[in-house]
């Protein structure tokens, strides 16, 4: 796992380096794209739909076209549940459309909880977050050989607190691109 | 060796009347120097059942060594019931020996004695080793004070040095040792029942997989790895069998996997979460948690027949059972007006009784006697282990100078030779 993350690393790398070339944003530095045979996963200023919902950052995640900022990459969930929360859903269907328009592309979604009750039953809540987001997802097309589901529970909390605020942070489902 | 984590005991309470007991100052033979004194480990190891309450060595009238030695009266006008006596000494090949004598004061009679002989690493060992033969004489309990326990202590959480070790030490929290140190988590980590290897579950790759570790020679095997979760390892009584949790399939599903050819048989077959399985004490059952019914409550299937029957109807959160070695009892986490105790339940009557009282208490592992069960908890914001009685009288905590601690997991009984 970590040599496949650190090679694909090397893809958002290197599409970074592309998109900063081409958005030309007056940052220094904006080299010539590394030699090598896989495509970078971005073109130039867009004009259609699907060029639109391709566009990455520097890391490689997706932007939305409508504010031109990343994408939000995390969804959060009501205690004890697994349902997405409706305000989750336009997010969403924006990370839908970039990975239809992007096949090559894979994302890893994480499921966690907060720490709540048994680790293990957490595990199997946190899996049910993560599939709760693939199945939306897949609902809008994308195919599933790109989703990876990993539940870790209550482990690795975005707040290590133990508060509601902090639980509140940790039910949640991240999506990583490859 | 890297610096440990040190895990001190705090007792928190015990029974009214404990039995009060002296346990002298044991005689060090010529040439010994640098040791603990095994009535200190005995003494303590005594304490922490809450049955009995050692008499401080400063009110001592006579620190007899020998048998012939010891006067009752001295022992009768301090109220103890019982004395132990004993000595340290060389023994051939670089050993020392470790002799001790239980009396009974009221009757003036010896109830037991023994000598143990090994290296002086293993001075602790021969003193829980009198411990267990002292409490078994006194309660007719088996002693679990030779036992040891695994756990996981998280390091620099939510940092980039952030990482997890899976500790083995003594019952009383003595003597850590590393068994693996992973940046990913590692969880549930559980012992086979011959106490030589332990299975857990390591997000090394990435994902959660099952691995094997033997744990004199720390080899490693990797048992699942499919796609989702592979989690919730449980050895059968056997130890022939591992009960785990695959969602290859779907919905988390507990399996059977028989350690010697590595098939798996699919044991559950319903929607929702079946996991945290548990082996009742004739290996024919699984207890095990399921939202089959919209909460988490616990089950039981009989493996032959796919017999099921739910066993926890109150509260609206019951989850990772584990059975007492009687079969009669269960303890698992319970859910309480949004907070989490450990309770016992007896399975006959269908009682519930809550252990503790504080928040967040997950993952009991009952002490291979039966007396006693360990914890994580919640102390100060930071995870430690406590300890609790069955009956809820006794309880103590382990708390460690750094880190979280959490998941420990009570060893069987292990057969040191005497």
């Amino acid at each position: 796992m970590q040599h496949h993350w650190l090679r694909n690393l090397a893809v958002i790398v290197l599409a970074g380096l592309v998109l900063a070339a081409c958005t030309s944003s007056g940052k220094k530095g904006a080299q010539e794209p590394l030699p090598g045979n896989e495509q970078p996963t971005v073109t130039a200023p867009a004009q259609s739909d699907s060029e639109i919902s391709r566009s990455v950052d520097a890391s490689g995640n997706p932007i939305n076209p409508q504010t031109g900022q990343p994408l939000t990459r995390v969804f959060y969930f009501d205690y004890d549940k697994a349902n997405l929360q409706p305000e989750s859903l336009a997010i969403l269907e924006l990370h839908a459309a970039f990975l239809k328009s992007a096949q090559d592309r894979r994302v890893t979604i994480d499921g966690y909880t907060d720490e709540r009750g048994t680790r293990e039953y957490n595990l199997a809540l946190g899996e049910r977050r993560a599939e709760a987001v693939a199945t939306f997802l897949v609902s809008q097309g994308v195919r599933r050989s790109q989703i990876d589901v990993v539940s870790y529970g209550e482990e690795r909390p975005a707040d290590p607190g133990h508060t509601e605020a902090a639980w509140a942070k940790n039910r949640r489902a991240e999506l990583v691109y490859h | 060796m890297a610096a440990h984590a040190q895990i001190t005991i705090e007792i928190d309470r015990g029974y009214d009347n404990p039995k009060k007991i002296a346990v002298v100052p044991f005689g060090v033979g010529a040439g010994i120097q640098g040791l603990d004194n095994p009535s200190d480990i005995i003494s303590f190891d005594l304490a922490r059942t809450g049955q009995f309450a050692p008499t401080p060595t400063k009110n001592m009238l006579s620190m007899p060594d020998q048998p012939k030695e010891v006067l009752f009266r001295d022992w009768r006008v301090l109220g103890d019931e019982y004395v132990v006596i004993g000595r340290v000494d060389p023994a051939p090949n670089g050993n020392i020996s470790v002799s001790y004598f239980l009396f009974d004061v009221l009757n003036e009679r010896q109830l037991a004695n023994g000598t143990f002989t090994a290296p002086t690493t293993a001075l602790r060992d021969m003193a829980h080793l009198a411990s267990d033969e002292i409490y078994e004489k006194l309660t007719g309990i088996r002693g679990a004070f030779s036992t040891r326990i695994i756990y996981v202590l998280a390091l620099d959480l939510s940092l980039k040095t952030e990482r997890y070790r899976l500790e083995m030490a003594d019952a009383d929290g003595a003597r850590p040792r590393t068994l693996l140190e992973s940046k990913e988590p590692i969880l549930s980590a559980t012992w086979s029942p011959d106490g030589k290897s332990v299975a857990y579950v390591s997000f090394e790759k990435g994902k959660p997989c099952i691995i094997l570790q033997e744990i004199a020679s720390g080899a490693r095997t990797v048992l699942t790895d499919f796609p989702g979760l592979n989690s919730a390892p449980a050895f059968s009584p056997d130890g022939r069998q591992l009960a785990l949790v695959l969602s290859k399939d779907g919905d988390p599903e507990i399996y059977t996997m028989n350690l010697a050819t590595r098939e798996l048989r699919r044991i559950t077959r319903q929607r929702g979460a079946d996991t945290e399985p548990s082996w009742t004490a004739d290996g024919k059952s699984l207890v095990f948690t399921s939202d089959r019914g919209g909460k988490p409550q616990i089950y039981q299937i009989e493996i032959a027949t796919g017999l099921t029957q739910r066993l926890t109807f109150e509260g609206d959160y019951n989850a990772r059972a584990r059975m007492l070695p009687d079969g009669k009892h269960m303890v698992f986490v319970h859910r309480n007006d949004g907070v989490f105790h450990i309770a016992v339940m007896d399975l006959d009557k269908g009682r519930l009784m809550a252990l503790t009282s504080t928040s967040l208490d997950e993952s009991p592992s009952i002490a291979p006697n039966g007396t006693m069960l360990i914890y994580a908890t919640q102390d100060k914001g930071r995870g430690i282990l406590a300890v609790v009685s069955i009956d809820g009288t006794v309880k103590y905590r382990l708390p460690s100078s750094v880190g979280d601690v959490r998941e420990p997991a009570w060893s069987p009984f292990l057969n040191r030779t005497r």
